[in-house]
């Protein structure tokens, strides 16, 4: 018998005769946040990332300030074939994302358009993203049901952390040491 | 790693005994355990339907286990459709020497991996040596770990058992960079760390994982983390293999709504880990294999009691309100799953039959705490009593369960004899007299709180 075969006799055997469960589904699915974009700003910051919110006619003008000389990562046009070199050497990556959650302070990149690839947002050391207010929902749930499961997903809470050293937390050990978030309304 | 559980000597009482004399060890674990105690005391009182998430989490899991073998083979269809290829071991033989296959497929020589529970369960790092494969951890603890030639202590910090200088001197010795004038400062490790890995991980073609869910519907797996080492082994490789228990399954995409929220709040503590990756099957280019590991997990699942152990997400909350756990360390428990949470599951996945197996079940004072910390609601004590009932096992031991077991039948008598302990915390001597003295000198009688757990938690959580 292959192993396939005989690890599904050995469940079938195991199971024999369990009953069914009802999966109780009375937590929360929908949440009323009376301010998304405040309560998103407020615990994107509680990671030590930076935020600003900014309404969309002054956008550009805020990215270009926190820029400053860096020199960046612009996801189109990316040839993963190139190597990583120039992942390496660069001082940041600029991103839009598909979802932001306010409970959490999480976002979430697609890669779609504007998100670049996974390594792209991983390897430079610092990470911009520009989220826009009608992309932050209110909870886990909501983020879940908006977001498409056949695509590479990243979720990300605050810069990359360690607490491995006498629970001290350290910030950016693998993945950008800053991440800077940018909100336009 | 060199260093490897098999043969680790003893029991739990005598790997104990030397654990609480190590007062190195007891001061990092009780400062840890209970700073990430509060932490998640904190952020799971935030949710005012953590009650009904951890019944939902509860169920949810259950129903997989129920229903295995439709959703296993679900989820093989969906990562296969998605350009993954699914491969099945039934014990740890077959899927280290699955992993070697497909890493010598490769022609390379050293891979790169992501912290991950079953590949130390099944001792993979030690096969592929074997084999002339070179395989680096890259969590900073487990690389910690790795480097000192030791074992891990705990399921999330499992370098907790260091301390920053013994940290430096791991670094000194065995990082070729690393000179002299490296302080003790955890942002000065980190630092070593990152340089020392990252020319490794834009070097290595082949990664090897774990995974914390695999969602039957779509066939996606999810490894939450938070320093950015998975996302780096994840998504630079050519090749990246996973290693993931059966028992990791959920049903639909929808149910990560659950443990996304169950999950990081009860093992850091934070509202969210840093980072979460997802992918699906082969993605931006790579070879992706999953190996589904059974290595004693339906016999598990043939436990009427014990099959709820497999509910585990291993989130450790569990280990940081052990009283036991908290004097003994991790390594008393001689597997890589230690505290309540290994005491039921070593035992069922190893077997009762060596000294140390059959001791696991009686490292525990049932006080309950797991029970009430764990977000899937397993019912830890209620499975050690089970299990003490079919281990070999001494009279002394056997008379104790006795009493153990018709406290736990009910749970108001539980909550009674908790109070009542309460009351005369007071008069309980550090050390037993008389014959007894064997027992305390190698424990210390736990403390008993000022106040149950149960009374705690009521006034705490409930709010
Ligand atoms: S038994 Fe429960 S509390 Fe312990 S690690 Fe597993 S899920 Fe967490």
């Amino acid at each position: 018998m292959s192993a396939r075969e005989e690890i599904l006799a050995r469940v079938r055997k195991a199971v024999a005769g369990a009953g069914d469960v009802e999966i109780p589904r009375r937590y929360r699915t929908e949440r009323q946040v009376e301010d998304l974009v405040g309560l998103f700003a407020e615990r994107v910051d509680d990671y030590r990332a930076i935020v600003h919110v900014v309404p969309a006619a002054g956008l550009a003008a805020k990215i270009d300030e926190c820029l400053g000389e860096r020199r960046m990562i612009v996801p189109d046009g990316f040839d993963r074939a190139g190597g990583w070199d120039d992942l390496d050497t660069a001082d940041g990556v600029i991103t839009n994302c598909a979802v932001g959650i306010a409970e959490t302070g999480t976002i979430v990149l697609d890669h779609g358009p504007g998100q670049g690839t996974r390594a792209q947002t991983l390897v430079p050391d610092y990470h911009l993203c520009v989220v826009r207010a009608d992309q932050i929902v209110a909870g886990v749930p909501e983020a879940v049901a908006r977001l498409d499961p056949s695509r590479p997903l990243t979720w990300i809470s605050g810069p990359s952390a360690t607490s491995d050293i006498e629970l001290n937390r350290v910030e950016g050990v693998h993945g950008p040491r800053t991440l800077e978030v940018v909100i336009s309304t | 790693m060199s260093a490897t559980f098999i043969g680790m000597p003893g029991n739990f009482p005598q790997n104990s005994k030397k654990a609480v004399q190590n007062s190195q060890l007891r001061f990092n674990l009780r400062k840890a355990t209970h700073t990430i105690r509060g932490k998640r005391a904190s952020v799971v009182g935030e949710l005012p339907d953590w009650q009904e998430l951890r019944a939902a989490g509860k169920a949810i899991k259950d129903h997989t286990l129920h229903h295995l073998d439709r959703y296993l083979l679900q989820l093989e269809e969906a990562v296969t459709r998605a350009g993954g290829t699914v491969h099945w071991a039934r014990d740890a033989a077959e899927a280290n020497r699955i992993v070697t296959d497909l890493v010598k497929a490769t022609g390379e020589t050293e891979v790169v991996k992501v912290k991950s529970m079953a590949t130390q369960e099944i001792e993979l790092n030690q096969a592929l040596a074997a084999h002339g494969i070179t395989a680096y951890e890259t969590d900073l603890a487990e690389l910690i770990v790795q480097l000192g030639d030791d074992f891990p202590s705990h399921i999330l910090v499992p370098a907790i058992h260091r301390n920053r200088s013994e940290i430096r001197e791991i670094f000194l010795d065995k990082m070729p960079h690393v000179t002299p004038d490296l302080t003790d400062d955890p942002p000065a490790l980190a630092e070593a760390a990152r340089l020392h890995l990252r020319e490794r991980f834009l070097r290595s073609k082949v990664a090897i994982s774990g995974a914390n869910f695999m969602v039957a519907e779509t066939g996606t797996l999810v490894v939450l983390e938070s320093e950015g080492n998975g996302r780096m082994c994840l998504t630079l490789p050519e090749t990246l293999i996973s290693v993931v228990g059966i028992e990791k399954l959920l049903p639909s995409w929808r149910d990560l709504e659950v443990f996304l929220q169950l999950l990081p709040r009860s093992s850091t503590g934070e509202r969210m880990n840093p980072y979460t990756s997802m992918w699906t099957g082969a993605t931006e280019g790579q070879d992706f294999h999953l190996v589904l590991l059974d290595n004693g997990r339906t016999d598990v699942l043939a436990d009427e009691v014990g099959r709820q152990a497999l509910r585990c997400i291993r989130c450790s909350a569990c280990l940081n309100v052990c009283p036991v756990y908290e004097r003994a360390g991790g390594h008393a428990y001689g597997s890589v799953y230690p505290g309540p949470i290994g005491a039921i599951l070593t035992p069922q996945l190893r077997g009762m039959s060596s000294e140390l197996d059959a001791s696991l079940p009686f490292a525990s004072s049932l006080c309950g705490a797991c029970y009430e910390a764990c977000p899937v609601a397993i019912d830890i004590p209620e499975v050690l009593v089970d299990l003490r009932a079919k281990a070999p096992h001494a009279a002394a031991e056997r008379a104790g369960m006795k009493v153990a077991g018709w406290i736990l039948n009910d749970h108001q008598r539980l909550a009674k004899a908790q109070r009542a302990a309460t009351r005369v915390r007071k008069l309980v001597p550090k050390r037993l007299p008389g014959p007894l003295s064997a027992w305390t000198d190698t424990r210390d009688i736990p403390e008993i709180p000022e106040e149950s757990f149960r009374d705690w938690w009521e006034r705490n959580e409930r709010a």
